[in-house]
């Protein structure tokens, strides 16, 4: 017993020797963590494995980028040391991992970290450490939407509401009157698109006389597809991620459904959506794109696309045509530039860069800008082209389409 | 020292430990012990049922999810104050646990161990369907606590202790029930069933509370988990979670109450440093160590620890009066048809 009561008083002991509370950094005046004179540290958390692991290119395609300009000198004498963790797309891992970069690692800033869900689990910590989370790997149209209350967090690429509005542009050009069915994904994405979708076509003479949705973890959308084809719908607009995008083309081409197909930019990969569903069954689907094809003969002899390629046979094992390469090089392009940008190294600095931008990314397709100012304008690229499968590759249509969120919110 | 006294003060190295964490380690480091310590209480739970009682969950998960969403939702949606929805979502789950247990009492072993699979496997499904109010795949976000101000402590540090002092709860609960005439009746059942029903023990009742009393505790480390990540999502309770319960509890120990940390540090810490080696390989690598534990250390941590404590009693120190018998049986019998109680 006497033994038991002392090792309770050393415990306590050890206690208020600890010195109760941690000194806890002030933060101001002392430069911002993950960035020296040599070094800038940035954190990225991606599906290396799991069911979405094909998104791993991204994460390569940065890798080679920030490679080339290491080589070249770093930005203003700083190597960029890019940290990369997997969090198998599940948001209670990325919730570990964006800890880990900010607390352990000491990261400058997060980067390009994947996935809706993801990202929403972790916006509220990141913005509460006030770390740069920038130009985050999804589409959703919240990361724009309020910058006053997230002012740390930013997405990069067209999102889905101004993809829906491309859609419901060209439609309102050649198809004026069209009758759409529509097959969407039952969450945030889907929900995303098809409600961007119906605002767009509000005024028009278009509209959508059949829906039908899926869950992700379904395992076809054949009879989703088999309700579709039986309304007298003359334009499908096909609302999915890879998998369901491959299986909806390849329903359409087997009910011999006569009607414009419109697959959305998620969806539209050559590799991974096209092939598995065949070629045959993809002649003369619709898409967006907004940035230059590896894979298409017509960007061969490009300058930008030229040095990519090299890049990513240099330094990564990326398959050269893989398109998520190309997105992966484009966001990390765009932070290079921001960190050249910065008036002094913090990370307060870094987002006023972020949000006052104007550039060309020569890796997207001519027209397109990144373009973003304070808290008026959030949505760093919102213009896209559509294109058009023909033969053995995307051919791009017409004009690239401006589709800036209206004012306001 | 006799091996007794060494037990003891093992277990008070170990507290010390546990108090000093906190001010040792930067916030990442702590926020890992937290869950180290949200883990273990789980897998105490569990290893009342597994090891204690001989009935095998693969479902652990699922009681530990039900907890999670209870106090995250109770927190968010109904502002109910985040301390008050740890014994409401161990009540939840106990209440969960013990309607699963009644009509599972009719399965034994295997068929018990898969039932609960299937609890495991639909709740994450559920948990998706039943988006109105759980946000689906989304997930929830949830203010975690803060320290509050009168305390000197940074809010991970607070967090650990406020955990810390919960879990000390739920193993002084565990280490007192199994010292008592219904920890013997829990052993007896797993020893030997009709043995234990001709000395008066109701096998139906003591082991439904038992697993009742096992959900509660998953149930008990859930809130706790939504307080150390503040966020929850159905992924975060796949089959993976029950499985790593399980494995957790024979590498720490079966049937002991300490191995619960043990084995808690093996599932947080593994899988982190074997994705520090490849992250294409961390699957592999976690299952390589737990292959080579087995091999090496079939009684778990717990069972290292003793066969070192003997070696350094081995004086001839007079016969220990053989006060804890349950600690010492090699706890392995397979459930339902072990060694006979001997005495008790």
């Amino acid at each position: 017993m006497r033994r038991s009561v002392w090792v309770l008083l050393l415990a306590m002991a050890a206690l208020l020797i600890a010195g109760c509370g941690r000194d806890e950094e002030d933060g101001g005046g002392e430069a911002d963590p993950g960035i020296t004179d040599e070094e800038i540290k940035i954190g990225g958390s991606y599906p290396f494995s799991g069911p979405a692991s094909a998104y791993r290119s991204i994460a390569e395609g940065a890798k080679a980028y920030f490679e080339k300009v290491n080589a070249e000198g770093g930005v203003d004498g700083r190597e960029i040391n890019f940290i990369t963790l997997d969090d198998a797309y599940e948001p209670p891992k990325a919730v570990q991992n964006a800890r880990r970069l900010i607390q352990q690692e000491q990261v400058f800033a997060l980067f390009n970290t994947l996935g809706t869900p993801n990202n929403v689990a972790i916006w509220d910590y990141v913005n509460k450490q006030e770390v740069p989370h920038v130009y985050v790997a999804t589409g959703a149209s919240l990361w724009g939407a309020d910058p006053n209350s997230h002012p740390w967090t930013i997405g990069w690429q067209p999102d889905y509401v101004t993809e829906s509005q491309v859609y419901a542009d060209y439609l309102d050009q050649e198809k004026p009157r069209a009758k759409v069915a529509v097959l969407y994904q039952n969450d945030a994405f889907g929900e995303d698109l098809l409600n961007g979708f119906k605002d767009a076509i509000k005024g028009t003479d278009i509209e959508i006389v059949a829906e039908e949705s899926y869950e992700v973890t379904d395992p076809t959308v054949s009879s989703q597809m088999a309700k579709l084809a039986n309304s007298d719908a003359d334009t499908f607009l096909n609302i999915t991620t890879p998998k369901f995008g491959a299986q909806a083309i390849a329903a359409d081409a087997k009910l011999g459904w006569d009607v414009l197909h419109i697959i959305n930019n998620v969806s539209a990969s050559k590799l991974l959506v096209l092939e598995p569903a065949g070629l045959d069954a993809s002649q003369g689907l619709v898409s967006t794109t907004y940035f230059k094809d590896p894979a298409g003969p017509d960007w061969e002899d490009d300058a930008a696309m030229k040095e990519y390629k090299s890049a990513v046979g240099k330094y990564s094992r990326l398959n050269p045509e893989d398109p998520f390469g190309v997105f992966g090089w484009g966001a990390a392009a765009t932070l290079v530039e921001a960190l050249t940008n910065m008036k002094e190294p913090t990370r307060e600095a870094l987002m006023e860069a972020v949000r006052n931008m104007q550039l060309k990314v020569p890796i997207l397709l001519p027209g397109i800008e990144v373009k973003t100012s304070g808290t008026q304008d959030g949505y760093p690229i919102e213009a896209m082209q559509i294109q058009r499968f023909e033969g053995e590759n995307w051919k791009l249509v017409g004009d690239v389409i401006q589709a800036p969120h209206s004012g306001g919110s | 020292m006799s091996e007794r006294k060494l037990r003891l003060a093992g277990v008070w190295a170990l507290v010390v430990l546990a108090l000093l964490v906190p001010f040792l380690f930067g916030p990442y480091r702590v926020g890992q012990f937290t869950l180290v310590l949200v883990y273990a209480v789980a897998i105490l739970g569990l290893n009342l049922l597994v090891g204690y009682n001989g009935q095998i969950s693969l479902g652990h998960g699922a009681f530990f999810a039900l907890g999670a969403y209870t106090s995250a939702l109770l927190i968010e949606k109904a502002d109910v104050p985040y301390l008050l929805t740890v014994p409401i979502a161990g009540v939840v789950t106990f209440v969960g646990g013990y309607l699963f247990g009644v009509p599972a009492l009719r399965l034994r072993g295997l068929y018990l161990a898969l039932g609960t699979l299937g609890l495991a496997i639909a709740l994450p499904q559920l948990i998706k369907r039943f988006d109105g109010l759980t946000e689906g795949t989304q997930g929830l976000t949830v203010e975690q606590p803060t320290s509050p101000s009168w305390l000197p402590f940074a809010d991970d540090q607070f967090l650990y202790l406020l955990t810390l002092l919960v879990a000390a709860i739920m193993f002084v609960a565990a280490w007192s029930l199994m010292r008592s005439q219904a920890g013997r009746a829990i052993k007896a059942v797993r020893d030997g069933e009709i043995p234990a029903s001709t000395l008066g023990i109701n096998l139906a009742s003591t082991k439904t509370r038992v697993f009742a009393l096992s959900a509660g505790y998953a149930g008990v480390a859930g809130a706790l988990y939504v307080f150390a990540i503040g966020f929850v999502a159905p992924e975060a309770f796949t089959v993976t979670v029950s499985l790593a319960f399980l494995a957790a509890i024979v590498v720490g120990g079966l049937a002991t109450i300490v191995g619960a940390v043990f084995g808690a540090l093996f599932i947080e810490f593994v899988p982190v440093y074997a994705s520090d080696v490849n992250d294409a390989l961390t699957g592999v690598i976690y299952g390589g160590v737990l292959i080579l534990f087995m091999y090496l250390l079939p009684d778990g941590a717990v069972g290292l620890l003793r066969r070192i404590g003997k070696l350094v009693a081995r004086r001839p120190a007079a016969p220990e009066p053989e006060e804890e018998e349950e600690e010492r049986r090699p706890a392995v019998a397979p459930p339902g048809r072990g060694v006979p109680a001997g005495k008790t």
